[in-house]
């Protein structure tokens, strides 16, 4: 089973990329744009309930997960955002705007062996967005983002459990390339918008306005009421 | 040789898996932890090395499990993959190395309980077939068939009162926890039935006596423990 396309009367966006893409900064300022718009507006994060969250960081602290495991927590985790916010504000007529969404899980979970048509099977009760940007930043780029800026690595973030170098920076560089090279498919098979991340802040962050002014009928989603919301 | 249903775990060989996957399936109070024990012990007996394994006992996720459930704060498909995280964990933490150990690894329900819980609340099977398609194929899969009515009963000699999953109140089928507990376990037994289309099941009338059902398991899992005697 694949991702389906929504019928819901909100409109799903989402953003992808390498770690220090800058695609945060991004959807923020998107968020920023929409809101001042008064627009019904809804920006996910990846806090979960207590309880899965308790099990997943129990689990990575003691370095106990597998590439299954690992895949099955975190779709979990996902599964409750998504039953919790992304789906019941969708169908209320919200924007929502995701930080990663399940093609982040796609490129981790392939990265570490599982097949790739077992993980999108297993994400597919999570609809497809209207529109996922991909910001596409070259690898050394990214790296060095990251790696001069915050060099506290975790061990599963830079992909430890994989066994690719006993140094963490370096094996957090190999990871990297791998789950590059798998974004490169996902994001021609899935259809990702390709914005190109190495051009200004400013410059990105028009084109990704633009975009969405193109192909979702934006003043719809005006809020009624004066307040707005700032979720 | 131990299989897969799918494509399987990631780095894992299973050529060299030479115990023996036993799974008995059934509604809760159906008898299940009586034959465990009891078979358990007649292998034991013979010189075997047993396992016991259960869904809702990993070293990952139990505890976390139970909590969820307790607060009944988690949707079905949350609740579905974090089941499916409890047996992932368990399928290569502790059944995996029993079998590579050469044990009989006896299972009190395996995926299809999971699954027949997942559907009767709206899961799609095609969707949960492809999750578990990293399970192992078990040897032999026994499902232990007791009636409703007769399941009531038999909950009641066990516990004081019904359960809310276990009624499966949570679907909102009856206003009250008996019709409800009748009404679901019925839909479980039908979720079985259609589960057994694809994989096969020897279905043991539950009905029987403990130490009946007991021979009848017996009689059933001899003939495989043969190739664990060269």
């Amino acid at each position: 089973m694949t991702q389906i396309s929504h019928t819901y009367p909100g409109k799903l966006i989402a953003v992808e990329g390498l770690d220090g893409s800058g695609k945060s900064t991004q959807i923020y300022l998107l968020k920023r744009w929409l809101e001042m718009q008064n627009m019904k507006v809804f920006f996910t994060q990846w806090n979960s309930s207590k309880i899965v969250k308790a099990a997943s960081s129990k689990a990575k602290k003691r370095q106990l997960l597998t590439p299954t495991t690992f895949s099955l927590i975190h779709a979990t985790d996902f599964a409750d955002r998504y039953e919790q916010e992304i789906a019941p504000l969708l169908r209320a007529g919200y924007i929502v705007l995701s930080d990663r969404y399940v093609y982040t899980a796609y490129v981790r979970d392939m990265t570490r062996g599982c097949p790739k048509k077992w993980v999108k099977n297993l994400y597919s009760f999570a609809v497809k967005p209207d529109i996922t940007f991909y910001f596409d930043v070259p690898l050394s780029v990214s790296l060095d983002r990251i790696l001069s800026g915050r060099p506290e690595l975790k061990y599963f973030e830079a992909g430890m459990d994989m066994g690719l170098s006993t140094d963490i920076q370096e094996s957090f560089k190999l990871f990297q390339k791998r789950i590059c090279d798998h974004y490169d498919t996902v994001v021609s098979e899935e259809g990702l918008v390709r914005i190109d991340a190495t051009k200004p802040i400013r410059e990105q962050q028009l084109r990704v306005r633009n975009y969405l002014s193109k192909h979702i009928e934006l003043p719809q989603f005006v809020s009624q009421n004066k307040e707005v919301h700032y979720g | 040789m131990a299989k897969f249903y799918g494509e399987g775990l990631p780095h894992c060989d299973v050529q060299a898996l030479s115990g023996k996957l036993l799974v008995i399936e059934g509604a809760d109070a159906s008898g299940i932890t009586s034959q465990i024990n009891a078979i358990k012990s007649w292998l034991e007996n013979q010189g075997y090395s047993v396992i016991d394994v259960g869904i809702k006992r990993s070293t990952l996720v139990s505890e976390e499990l139970i909590e969820a459930q307790k607060s009944n704060t988690l949707f079905h498909t949350t609740m579905s993959l974090f089941y499916a995280t409890d047996f992932a964990d368990q399928l290569e933490n502790k059944i995996i190395p029993a079998l590579r150990s050469g044990a009989v690894i006896l299972c009190d329900r395996y995926i299809y309980t999971l699954m027949a819980r997942d559907t009767v609340r709206g899961a799609s099977p095609e969707w949960l077939e492809k999750i578990y398609e990293f399970a192992l194929i078990p040897h032999l899969v026994l499902y232990l068939q007791v009636e409703p009515e007769r399941l009531v009963e038999r909950y009641f000699e066990k516990n004081l009162r019904l359960g809310y999953w276990e009624s499966g109140m949570d679907l909102g089928l009856a206003g009250n926890v008996f019709d409800s507990f009748i009404l679901y376990q019925k839909k479980i037994k039908e979720a079985f039935l259609e589960l057994r289309k694809k994989f096969p099941f020897h279905i043991i009338d539950g009905h029987l006596s403990i130490e009946e059902i007991t021979i009848e398991i017996q009689k059933t899992i001899s003939p495989i423990l043969d190739s664990l005697n060269p």
